[in-house]
């Protein structure tokens, strides 16, 4: 697999479900003890051309999310790595008693992928959109949940969860085209965070893909002569507490987004760490998703009206540093 | 030579009153007395085991789905060794790990935690179909209630084991007739072997009380069928205690003085007969 920038640029184009599906079925295939599973969205994973090659190594339970979880534990059981995917709020809160009893409580060591999490299903609307799922699944103890940045991140992800042993939810946001952040290989590692562009005295704090959106938002402002810093956090649990300190403690302004809702999400994460720590000296802005269920429309309208998107995160932070 | 499982199930149902007086707490006492029997046959002649190396790979695998049921689990695995007199001494204590629920522990032979029903049959399924992609000849065997049946994951996989034809997999289905605020609304076994059958199931109707009908069912269902099997067992909320026999208010209660010196009389004429 290269990871050079014109393979990022390929992978952009082809999506991160896309990316998915390539680079678990190429794992699958070198490694027998994983197992490929879905409720009835093997399509959706990117899985379609796996299932048909290798139809034994693929478990679809159809459309019974609940089952899938317990099955996917009975089957870790008998030494299998299993990936299951389903679109995020489906997984997590359709089966998040399942999650909890397996995965948590049980601690059985399947990988969770959420498709389609956050914004990204568009003009499927609220039922299918990912707006609380960091939230449930983060208040269930020993679950590890990350959220990727783009393809790259998450092929490096997986390579590390190919021999993980503890239970996980990898929430995916992005649709084809996603903003690249990261156009080589890096040293991914489960519960660290990455600086993309060097602190400064006004930072970002994000996650999943709207990283990329934050990256691109502070070249554009680059341009203006105003520089900020990007700390991108693709664990979610456990947190990357020392650098989340010092970021917080080194920023006087900290913009903390994330395609989510502001309860339970990256914000909250920042707020429980401020109140731990009595880090009460730093301005925090967040932009996250309103506590409603929201309009509908294709991906970049929706990233547009929320202000996810370069410009939106770029407006937010001029509106706060006028 | 015959196994006297009059004997062994009456001794396991005197371990249950005994622990379940010692705690002084409310228990699950007349949904774990109906699949006493069933456990009894189950872990004597049926179930591939052993106490010393709890986690021999050759087992079968129970998971007990209707986990609330678990003080008869444990007197079975406390006479079969796998727990013992100092640990099952704790049951319902504080900090204990012997609770109402299981609790997986693959030292003592508790295979997975449980409590929330209508999940075990998926977990069980899930290792079910993990043996047949391993070509191993483990057997997993699960206990339902009646009532869990009401939980739509229970049907999940059911669909799911029929499917992908899990032979493998035995559920019993423990028709006691009762859940936690009183009857059921399937009134016997009919409707619910017609369900399990619908789903693509082998069903086994049999008296969950007759040591030779539980037996001929968990054997037969271990060699002839091409589908997972569910057997479903006819049995009395209570079974063992006339006072407590259909009477739902053991479902969740206390063993005082007085009801533990009624059941142990109860246990001495049955011994004697």
């Amino acid at each position: 697999m290269k990871f050079d920038a014109k393979t990022a640029k390929r992978w952009s184009k082809m999506g991160i479900r896309a990316v998915y599906g390539k680079i678990v079925s190429t794992l699958a295939k070198e490694n027998e003890n994983v197992l490929l599973m879905s409720a009835d969205l093997g399509r959706s994973s990117g899985l379609a051309s796996f299932y048909s090659n290798y139809p034994e190594r693929f478990v679809n339970v159809g459309i019974a999310e609940q089952n899938m979880i317990g099955v996917a534990a009975g089957l870790s059981r008998c030494e299998y790595n299993v990936f299951a995917s389903t679109f995020a709020p489906f997984a997590t809160m359709r089966a998040a008693e399942q999650v909890r009893m397996n995965m948590g409580y049980m601690k059985e060591p399947v990988k969770l992928i959420g498709l389609g999490s956050g914004l990204s299903m568009a003009f499927l609307g609220n039922s299918h959109f990912g707006l609380e799922d960091v939230s449930v699944m983060r208040a269930i103890p020993g679950l590890t949940i990350l959220s990727p940045a783009d393809g790259f991140e998450l092929a490096l992800m997986i390579e590390k969860l190919s021999d993980y042993d503890q239970p996980c939810y990898v929430r995916l946001t992005g649709a084809p085209n996603y903003p690249v952040v990261f156009e080589e290989r890096f040293d991914f590692q489960i519960g660290k965070s990455t600086w993309v562009r060097p602190k400064a005295k006004v930072n970002i704090l994000s996650t999943g893909t709207t990283s990329g959106h934050a990256l691109s938002a502070i070249d554009l402002l680059a341009n203006e002569g105003t520089t900020l810093g990007l700390l991108h956090l693709s664990t979610l649990k456990p947190i990357d507490e020392a650098a989340l300190i010092e970021l917080v403690k080194d920023s006087e302004i900290l913009f903390v987004c994330e395609e989510h809702t502001k309860i339970g999400g990256l914000y909250s994460i920042i707020a429980e760490l401020i109140v731990k720590y009595s880090l009460f000296t730093t301005k925090i802005i967040n932009r996250s998703l309103p506590d409603e269920y929201l309009e509908t429309g294709d991906y970049e309208y929706l990233l547009n009206l929320y202000g996810l998107d370069a410009h939106g995160i770029k407006s937010l932070v001029m509106e706060h540093l006028s | 030579m015959s196994v006297n499982y009059t004997e062994l199930s009456s001794k396991i149902r005197k371990q249950m009153i005994q622990s379940a007086f010692d705690c002084g707490h409310p228990a699950h006492i007349g949904g774990a007395l109906s699949i006493v029997d069933i456990l009894t046959v189950l872990y004597e002649s049926v179930l591939k085991h052993d106490y010393t190396n709890p986690m021999w790979p050759e087992r079968d695998i129970f998971i007990l789905s209707k986990g609330h049921t678990v003080l008869a689990h444990l007197a079975v695995l406390h006479m079969y060794r796998f727990i013992d007199d100092e640990t099952l001494a704790t049951f319902q204590t504080n900090g204990s790990k012997l609770i109402a629920h299981p609790i997986k522990n693959l030292d003592i032979g508790i295979e997975s935690s449980n409590g929330s029903l209508g999940q075990g049959i998926s977990y069980a399924s899930g290792m079910a179909l993990g043996f047949k992609m391993r070509n191993r000849a483990n057997r997993v065997f699960t206990v339902l209630g009646d009532g869990e049946c009401n939980e739509g994951s229970v049907w999940e996989a059911a669909q799911f084991a029929a499917e992908n034809k899990l032979n493998n997999l035995t559920a019993i289905i423990d028709v006691n007739g009762m859940r936690n605020d009183g009857e059921t609304a399937y009134h016997g076994t009919k409707q619910l072997a017609d369900m399990w059958r619908s789903f693509g199931w082998k069903v086994i109707a049999i008296d969950g009380h007759d040591y030779d009908q539980i037996l001929g069912a968990l054997k037969d269902s271990s060699e002839t069928s091409s589908c997972p099997v569910a057997v479903v067992a006819k049995t009395t909320k209570g079974k063992g205690f006339t006072f407590m026999e259909g009477n739902n208010d053991w479902h969740h209660n206390r063993i005082t003085e007085l009801t533990y010196q009624k059941c142990i009389a109860e246990l001495e004429v049955t011994s004697e007969v």
